[in-house]
């Protein structure tokens, strides 16, 4: 039997949705088998799972509070690598924008009685401090062609770094040094009620509470869609992802592009971060253990793949994982070792890609080839 | 003598620089082959973690449990490899994206993690460690004592690996199959080079040493196990490739200066020596730098693919060349 990969020359629209599904089951059938393995029983987990993330009372309010932060992750992420510039610094924009929002909230939050305008202050604190971290990686790649992937990951560490500073290594703006708690252990300074972000409920589950960050995400997914499907910009960015010389040959200016992709790549993230101090923390989160062991940047790429890079996919994936991770932050205990959430990941992103596949060939399978058997070369298993 | 600042640095940028070095020549197999794996901070990372497990369970005398580790190390690293390679080169899927997908999965979120705690690793020092192979008597002798005759067999291993793989790139027939197949594997395939076997073979390696890299974290340098323990050394390892003009021999002298960096700052601190305004200066250091020299190799867009496989990256599809 030999199998052949075909070039589709059009691509059915319903594979988009069927190829990220079937990817999805693919990869808890098996993780499912990873588990068997290391002695947990798999149906009960993924039971415990979905309890946890999407069905007990409150679950569904925890989950908001990892699906927020994942979503503009996941949106940072798809803005980049449509145009195939792979952003991986969206946590790091992301730290920076909760710096940047944290030090407006606190700063407006303190002159100014009006919290809309504090709120927005710090979005755009946030789209300011993201944006500009992101910008030091558009630039060495605009103007050195230095690789995006490195340098925006390896400024990960340097914002992580900044983060844990400003709180335990330095009496800064941010870190609270007055009253017992602040002497025992270093926290960022709480925020004044008027820049705390508000949150609406909606009466199902005991209680649904939904943070303006999430609305802020669907909106930031709104304008990305028109931006990409209806704008010149988003036009020309896209015949860039597709063909670097297509581009230049027809005029694109391809060093503003990359500019203004990274800074709105990193602006979204950094509203993430804003949004992570305004609406969860109420303060700038130092500790290493912190914000910076969750890794909601690394999971937006899982996110924006899954989605195939589509903006309102990306929420609807994220709300999904969002439940994921909030379940292996509920369960993680003796019977539910930390990672496993990763690792599922994990998992679901390699079916994802080797899905991609089934988008793009058709599968042919010949069987009379194999009859013959007359020693052709050990069936190629690059089916090239 | 061999306590002043410049041979501590030597000496401890080739230990912290060792597993760098492990991790770039793997990479630089692969990416010679025209497999860019961005996976290498996962691979080290359970390596590490396998690595650790074996000395702590395996009961045996130090010499046979330290290299049941590394042989576990390597088997580990090519085994997650071999994902890579089977969704990149069979499935041609992206390699950008498939080399993060392996960092996530494996890395400090991941299943390093996972082992990690269901393994029940944390909190324990090694039950044994690399140390240094040649008597005391030699490594107190002045400045090639310590830098010379105080390392770690894996230390002298990775030499050896510098050379045999100098040798194998540059006088052997594989070692230009191989080159040809990152250069151009179109015209490889002409000649009866089996493209994938080579792509396959040279990932699956490539993962093998940055398995032992991982595992010289872990038994050598910082011998306990904590989540994220590599702390980025695979990104670096990465860049590495990239300054070293995908050269093994330059690896080298990349991986001891970027060593001796992450050396940099514990050194400072002890010395009670403050080299710029902070703490954070010394500790961002070792990634500001290899932003900067990155930036630097790969200014001028001529320069920037000096030595780079031309198929660096693209997948091969031989009914589409």
């Amino acid at each position: 039997m030999r199998v052949t990969f075909e070039r589709r020359l059009s691509q059915p629209w319903w594979l988009a949705v069927a190829v990220p599904l079937g990817s999805l089951v693919v990869a808890f059938v098996i993780a499912g088998i990873v588990l068997l393995a290391t002695g947990i029983n798999p149906l009960s987990t993924y039971r415990q799972l979905f309890n946890a993330g999407f069905i007990q009372t409150g679950s569904l309010s925890q989950t908001m509070i990892s699906a927020t932060p994942l979503a503009f992750t996941g949106l940072a992420a798809a803005a980049a690598f449509r145009m195939k510039l792979y952003n991986i610094g969206a946590e790091g924009q992301m730290y920076m924008g909760a710096i940047f929002g944290s030090a407006a909230g606190l700063y407006v939050g303190s002159h100014v009685s009006s919290s809309a305008f504090v709120i927005f202050t710090m979005v755009v604190a946030g789209i300011v401090g993201g944006a500009a971290w992101a910008l030091i990686s558009g630039v060495l790649k605009a103007f050195f062609s230095t690789s995006e992937i490195l340098t925006s990951l390896l400024l990960n560490y340097v914002a992580g770094l900044i983060l844990t500073y400003l709180i335990f290594e330095t009496e800064s703006y941010w870190r609270e040094t007055k009253g017992f708690n602040a002497s025992v252990f270093p926290v960022g300074k709480q925020l004044p009620k008027v820049a705390q972000w508000p949150t609406w409920t909606i009466h199902v589950q005991g209680g649904v509470v939904i943070p303006l960050g999430a609305l802020i995400a669907v909106i930031v997914a709104v304008i990305l869609w028109a931006l990409y499907s209806r704008t010149r910009f988003g036009f020309e960015a896209r015949v860039l992802g597709d063909s670097d010389r297509a581009a230049r040959y027809s005029g694109v200016r391809v060093r503003r592009k990359i500019l203004a992709v990274m800074a709105l790549s990193g602006a979204i993230a950094g509203i993430g971060g804003a949004s992570q101090v305004g609406d969860f923390a109420h303060a700038l989160d130092g500790d290493p253990n912190g914000l910076q062991k969750l890794g909601y940047g690394y999971t937006g790429i899982v996110i924006a793949a899954l989605a195939r890079y589509n903006p309102f996919a990306t929420l609807l994936v994220a709300f999904l994982i969002g439940g994921l991770e909030n379940a292996g932050n509920t369960l993680q205990g003796p019977n539910f070792p930390a990672g496993l959430v990763g690792v599922l990941q994990g998992i679901i992103l390699f079916c994802a890609l080797g899905g991609e596949l089934l988008v793009r060939y058709r599968v042919r399978v010949h069987r009379k080839a194999a009859a013959k058997g007359a020693a052709p070369a050990p069936a190629p298993k690059a089916a090239s | 003598m061999n306590n002043s600042l410049v041979v501590v640095l030597v000496a401890s940028g080739i230990a912290y620089g060792t597993p760098l070095l492990y991790a770039a020549l793997g990479e630089l197999l692969a990416e010679r082959s025209g497999v860019l794996n961005l996976g290498v901070e996962g691979m080290m990372l359970v390596g590490a973690v396998m690595g650790f497990w074996t000395v702590q369970r395996v009961h045996a005398n130090t010499g046979v449990a330290l290299a049941a580790a590394i042989v576990v190390a390597a088997i580990i690293g090519a085994a997650l490899a071999s994902i890579h390679a089977f969704l990149v080169i069979t499935l041609r899927a992206s390699q950008i994206v498939s080399g993060l997908a392996l960092t996530i999965f494996a890395g400090a979120v991941g299943l390093s993690s996972y082992l990690g705690s269901d393994l029940n690793l944390a909190g324990a020092p090694a039950a044994h460690q690399l140390t240094a192979v040649f008597p005391k008597s030699m490594q107190d002798w002045p400045v090639v004592g310590p830098i010379v005759f105080g390392q770690n067999v894996l230390v002298y291993a990775s030499w050896a690996c510098v050379v045999l793989i100098w040798l194998y790139l540059s006088r052997t027939r594989p070692g230009l199959n191989l080159r040809a197949v990152g250069e151009s594997p179109a015209a490889a395939d002409t000649m009866g080079i089996n493209v994938t076997a080579y792509r396959y073979a040279h990932t699956l390696v490539g993962g093998a040493f940055a398995g032992v890299a991982g595992a010289v974290v872990t038994l050598a340098i910082t011998p306990q196990w904590v989540d994220g323990i590599t702390g980025g050394a695979g990104w670096i390892a990465i860049a590495l490739v990239i300054f070293a003009f995908w050269r093994p021999e330059l690896c080298l002298v990349g991986a001891y200066f970027f060593g001796a960096l992450q050396a940099l700052a514990p050194q400072l601190q002890a010395r009670n020596i403050s080299l710029g305004p902070t703490v954070l200066w010394t500790n961002a250091l070792p990634y500001v730098m290899t932003i900067v020299v990155l930036v630097i190799v790969s200014s001028g867009t001529a320069r920037s693919r000096l030595g780079a496989p031309a198929a660096l990256g693209v997948a091969y599809v031989r009914e589409e060349r």
